[in-house]
């Protein structure tokens, strides 16, 4: 049907621009986000206080905890926006695929964490003194690539979750387990990179087979979970 | 040694302690069938 | 009811079982050389880990058909490709070559032909509202055995090679195995869509694509850090492959009556959950 064909990017880039010109209006989520960004690397920076050598060694796990949890707080309300709304019923009743409201969220996520990301590097940087021994610029990839693991299984688990009591707690109890592979992936090419002893060639492309999987898992389960009421 | 005992004794526990929730489930869901029934 | 008068004959026949595979394991089985007698905890811990791992198989076989049954074309296409696995299994177990080290090829036909046999005697026995309640029961199950396995690694690892865990392949695939199911769990247990087996299925077929890639990163993550293997692999002693077996055997009945039990309490509440819904429906107009 030329209507569907036609319809999904178009679908998929105005819910990404509502999204976006939303959270640019409001601003409230991103400015509780910025400071809760902040203080998460202060946080670990006062638990965690080590010299330069010995920090190579764990800031991959640190730094991605750390995204970890601010990508959580950023998943749980991005739905709840939309419950408040009775959007999601308007989608439901809507022609417009299931997928491109899927897509157009995952978007908006990543964005959003991806924001927060570039925002935390610089003081983990600082507080650390971090600098990589290995090619930097696969840093950029494995950021990308695991931020789009956390963030479209997150997305598809917190759609799950709306249906639930204790809404808030189910989404971290439903992505960590599943995204194990992913984080081990992304700790350790970080650490890799940093340190710059082994080559984080296979991580990444772990990395890389993990989003292929699950995008597509997601892509095909989400209009299930949007229609479950 | 006692590692082996603990061992052993630790999965009686724990398909025990199963069980023994099957039988509570089992008893609450009689009770509720007794209150059906009285209806 | 028949199965009122087989079950306890059954029970008693496990119970005999359990007892003679308890004996096997804790006296017949022949010392282990450089382990001593801790080593005996083998035989409760893999037979826990295959059970578990049959169990949450049997799960992901039921979240599929639950998903699948309703649409007649995907469900068309996944009976195709659940025999064409099969076929694949059987063809490829005698023509690769080499296989790699420690699997036969009769076992590999055996996995695929067991795989597509379980897919299609599930679908045949089972409705899909009771593919899900058979999805419910074997997550449980294999819950209580994965911890099994969880609780007696640590205490055989600990004698034996003096840590309590590492993170080598088949623990940490089995920690995540576990933390997958517990969250299947407690979806089940705090959803409040009417969709909930909809939504668990989907869950249960997450778990199973991540599990093959938690074992492959941790196995990479392992060549590239050489730690200690828990139970490693190699020959083993016919006699102690004998006890195994038995203890296997008997820790399947267990789990099959168990299951069995959980299946009936299981199908049981949900009439009484049905019936209680009516009654709700009707209660208001009886009133004034």
């Amino acid at each position: 049907m030329s209507k569907s064909s036609a319809i999904p990017s178009g679908v998929t880039g105005a819910t990404l621009a509502k999204d976006l010109r939303l959270e640019w209006r409001s601003k409230d989520a991103l400015n509780s986000m910025l400071f809760f960004s902040l203080l998460v690397v202060v946080v670990f920076s006062f638990s965690f206080d080590p010299n330069a050598e010995e920090s190579r060694q764990i800031a991959g796990g640190l730094v991605w905890v750390a995204f970890l949890f601010a990508a959580v707080v950023a998943l749980n309300q991005t739905w709840a926006r939309e419950l408040r709304n009775h959007v999601l019923d308007a989608y439901r009743v809507s022609p417009a695929p299931a997928n491109s409201l899927f897509l157009a969220k995952v978007l908006g996520n990543f964005i959003f964490v991806a924001v927060l990301e570039i925002l935390m590097t610089p003081l983990f940087i600082m507080f650390y003194k971090l600098r990589a021994l290995g090619p930097a610029w696969q840093l950029i990839a494995v950021a990308a690539l695991g931020t789009w693991a956390l963030v479209v299984n997150g997305t598809f688990f917190a759609a799950i979750s709306l249906r639930t009591r204790s809404r808030e707690i189910m989404l971290p109890l439903l992505l960590f387990p599943v995204s194990i592979p992913a984080l081990l992936a992304m700790v350790n090419a970080t650490t890799a990179i940093l340190t710059g002893e082994l080559s984080a060639k296979f991580w990444i492309v772990l990395l890389t087979t993990y989003d292929v999987v699950f995008t597509i898992a997601c892509l095909m389960l989400f209009e299930l979970v949007l229609n479950a009421e | 040694m006692n590692f082996l005992y603990a061992a052993y004794t630790a999965t009686w526990i724990i398909h025990i302690t199963y069980l023994g929730t099957l039988v509570r489930r089992y008893q609450r869901l009689s009770r509720e069938i007794e209150e059906l029934k009285k209806k | 009811m028949k199965m009122k008068r087989v079950f306890p004959i059954l029970a008693l026949l496990t119970a005999v079982l359990l007892s003679f595979a308890l004996y096997e394991a804790l006296v017949a089985a022949p010392t282990e050389q450089t382990m001593g007698n801790v080593q005996r905890i083998f035989y409760y811990h893999v037979p826990s880990a295959w059970t578990a791992f049959l169990l949450f198989f049997i799960n992901f076989v039921c979240s599929i058909q639950y998903l699948v049954r309703p649409n007649p074309v995907a469900d068309k296409l996944t009976n195709w490709t659940v025999l064409a696995i099969g076929i694949a299994a059987c063809i490829a177990a005698f023509v690769i070559r080499p296989l790699p080290e420690g699997i036969e090829p009769s076992s590999v036909a055996t996995t695929g032909l067991a795989i597509t046999g379980l897919y299609f005697l599930i679908k045949k026995c089972f409705s899909q509202p009771r593919t899900d309640a058979l999805a419910v029961v074997t997550a449980e199950v294999g819950v209580v055995f994965c911890t099994i396995v969880l609780v007696t690694g640590p205490l055989w690892a600990r004698p034996v090679w003096g840590i309590w865990w590492t993170w080598d392949v088949r623990l940490t695939s089995t920690l995540v195995l576990w933390l997958i199911y517990i969250s299947y769990l407690m979806l089940r247990r705090f959803s409040t869509s009417g969709q909930t087996p909809v939504l668990a299925a989907a869950l249960a077929v997450f778990g199973a694509l991540d599990v093959p890639l938690v074992y492959f990163s941790i196995w990479i993550f392992r060549t590239q850090h050489p730690q200690p293997v828990i139970g490693g692999g190699g020959s083993i002693d016919p006699r102690m492959l004998h006890v195994l077996l038995i203890n296997w055997l008997a820790f399947l009945c267990f789990a099959a009556l168990v299951c069995w039990s959980r299946y009936r309490l299981e199908i049981l509440q949900r009439e009484v959950e049905e019936t209680q819904a009516l009654e709700a429906l009707l209660e208001p107009r009886s009133s004034p």
